[in-house]
């Protein structure tokens, strides 16, 4: 693999640009992998590379059933943060947040990890106690967050209405360091490195069974073929449940849909991202100046991707009040994604009741800001068959076991 | 958007007028059941990308709870029906059997 830099951009454009090569191969599946991830979207690649890069395993195939990063990767809002209240939920996301730094460099691929700092807007007393509190936990766990006052929101981002008299803003709870990244970068630069250690990206390769011999997986039958393997990783989101039930078990999750809606670009006019948890509503401006914003989940079970009006027109209502000059913006496009939520709103990470499959789900709202913490956590579970510190509390039987990672009463909301 | 016939009401009230409830029929399980069979009521959740039997409340209209049949993968509604049934309705089985005939069924 050639490597991007200032002199091959300088050497291509003497030569109009005929010398760049595929980031990635397509090859066709080979019989036999030592280890499958079926989804190559951010949580499926991260997974391989890390495979790779941590524990030496390159024969690995990465099958999709549709296009690279097409998921849930490349419908979400790009907020990275770690500001989480549990214990085993901040040491991960922190786990990420510290990869996502230094992603760029690792990866020779732009990902423009871009931490621009993050405001968790407290609109209700309630909010205001819930943000102090995770502040001093963050504090224990070593996530640098902050609380601030009305007047340093209002210093950070301008157009902001503190003094509203539905939705005021009594403070906030800030992290310098959270920002937002470029979601298709972070997919592409993860299956390039993928595909520089020699592992197969298998596209529009739908998995249509699971093979298994004496409770041990044994491959999966897919619409390119059979295809054996030793390790299975399960890393769908939104269709986990229907890989899980090829494999045998049933999940703790239900799929909803989650919605986003870009703006048209105007000039730069707030360089922090805000989130307003009350009203569901999550705001940042890209680097070509739309305001990209976040809406809340529907409560009910979907799998079109398309969300319901209501739940856009609540968020953009209440985000109107707090942001009034954007009363006047055109929206330019609207789309949702299917989210897998699991009861306690943590993901899982964990063993299933089949041998040598391991899967990775329930991300829900929030599983861009994780992509790099949980294919590092999912590629240890894979490569030594037991969790490693980051994952063991995500397991699927915390259920049963009632050791929730209870981060809905956390932060109030989905996240 | 979803609009749903009110079983007690009559009324088809959009989702505005209705507040979900996730999946219907969930046998229920209490003091004596063994951890599996608390855990799967508890937890675990069928989820299908297809026809899904599901609560809804008419939360803004008669207050009163009620079933549906809906498929997650179309949003197409099969219909409703009152949430004193252990089972769905033969007539509504029998609809969604001609429209989705791969469907396995209740």
């Amino acid at each position: 693999m050639k490597r991007y830099s200032v002199f091959a951009i300088a050497r291509e454009a003497m030569r109009q640009h005929q010398g760049w090569e595929k980031a990635w191969a397509s090859p066709a599946p080979k019989a036999q992998y030592d280890a499958i991830i079926i989804g190559a979207g951010g949580h499926g690649l991260a997974t391989a590379y890390y495979l790779g890069r941590n524990f030496g395993i390159t024969n690995v195939a990465i099958l999709e059933k549709g296009w690279l990063g097409g998921g849930n990767t490349g419908r979400n809002t790009t907020i990275i943060r770690s500001n989480y209240l549990q214990d085993p939920s901040a040491a991960l996301y922190e786990k990420a947040r510290g990869l996502y730094e230094n992603l760029s460099q690792e990866l020779n691929y732009n990902v423009m990890f871009s931490p621009r700092g993050l405001l968790m807007l407290a609109q209700t007393h309630h909010e205001v106690r819930g943000y102090l509190r995770t502040v001093h936990a963050n504090m224990l766990q070593g996530v640098e967050t902050r609380w601030i006052e009305p007047a340093e929101v209002k210093q950070l981002v301008p157009i902001i209405n503190i003094d509203g008299p539905r939705y005021p803003v009594l403070g906030a709870l800030y992290q310098e360091r959270g920002g937002t990244a470029r979601h298709d970068a972070v997919a592409w630069g993860y299956a390039r490195a993928c595909s520089d250690m020699g592992m197969d990206i298998i596209q529009q390769c739908e998995v249509t069974a699971v093979r298994s011999k004496n409770g041990q997986v044994e491959g999966v039958e897919t619409t390119k073929g059979y295809i054996g393997t030793k390790k299975l990783g399960i890393v769908v989101a939104g269709h986990s449940g229907q890989v899980a039930e090829m494999a045998g078990f049933r999940l703790p999750i239900e799929a909803v849909a989650l919605q986003a809606l870009v703006s048209e670009p105007i000039k730069p006019c707030m360089d922090v991202v805000v989130m307003a948890n009350t009203v569901h509503g999550y705001m940042s401006q890209s680097d070509k100046g739309e305001m990209v914003i976040g809406g809340g989940t529907d409560g009910f079970n979907n799998f079109t991707q398309r969300g319901s009006f209501h739940h856009i027109e609540e968020t953009l209502r209440a985000l109107v009040e707090t942001f009034p000059m954007i009363s006047r913006l055109k929206m330019l496009r609207q789309w949702g994604g299917v989210v897998d939520m699991t009861g306690d709103r943590s993901p899982i990470l964990s063993k299933t009741p089949l041998g040598n499959c391991f899967i990775n789900c329930g991300w829900g709202t929030g599983g861009f800001k994780a992509i790099p913490g949980s294919g590092w956590a999912m590629a240890e579970l894979i490569a030594k068959g037991e969790p490693g510190p980051l994952a063991a509390a995500f397991g699927m039987e915390r259920f049963r076991e009632g050791r929730f990672i209870d981060e809905s009463v956390a932060a109030g909301v989905a996240h | 958007m979803l609009i749903l016939e009110c079983p007690y009401c009559g009324v088809m009230a959009d989702e505005t007028e209705l507040s979900p409830g996730y999946e219907a029929h969930l046998k229920r399980f209490g003091p004596g059941a063994s951890d599996d069979e608390f855990e799967s009521y508890m937890f675990a959740r069928k989820n299908p990308k297809g026809v899904h039997f599901e609560r809804w409340r008419h939360a803004y209209g008669c207050g009163k709870w009620f079933l549906a049949a809906r498929c997650t993968a179309t949003l197409e509604v099969f219909g409703t029906y009152p949430a004193q049934s252990s089972a769905p309705p033969a007539a509504l089985v029998a609809k969604i059997k001609a429209k989705r005939p791969d469907w396995e069924g209740f």
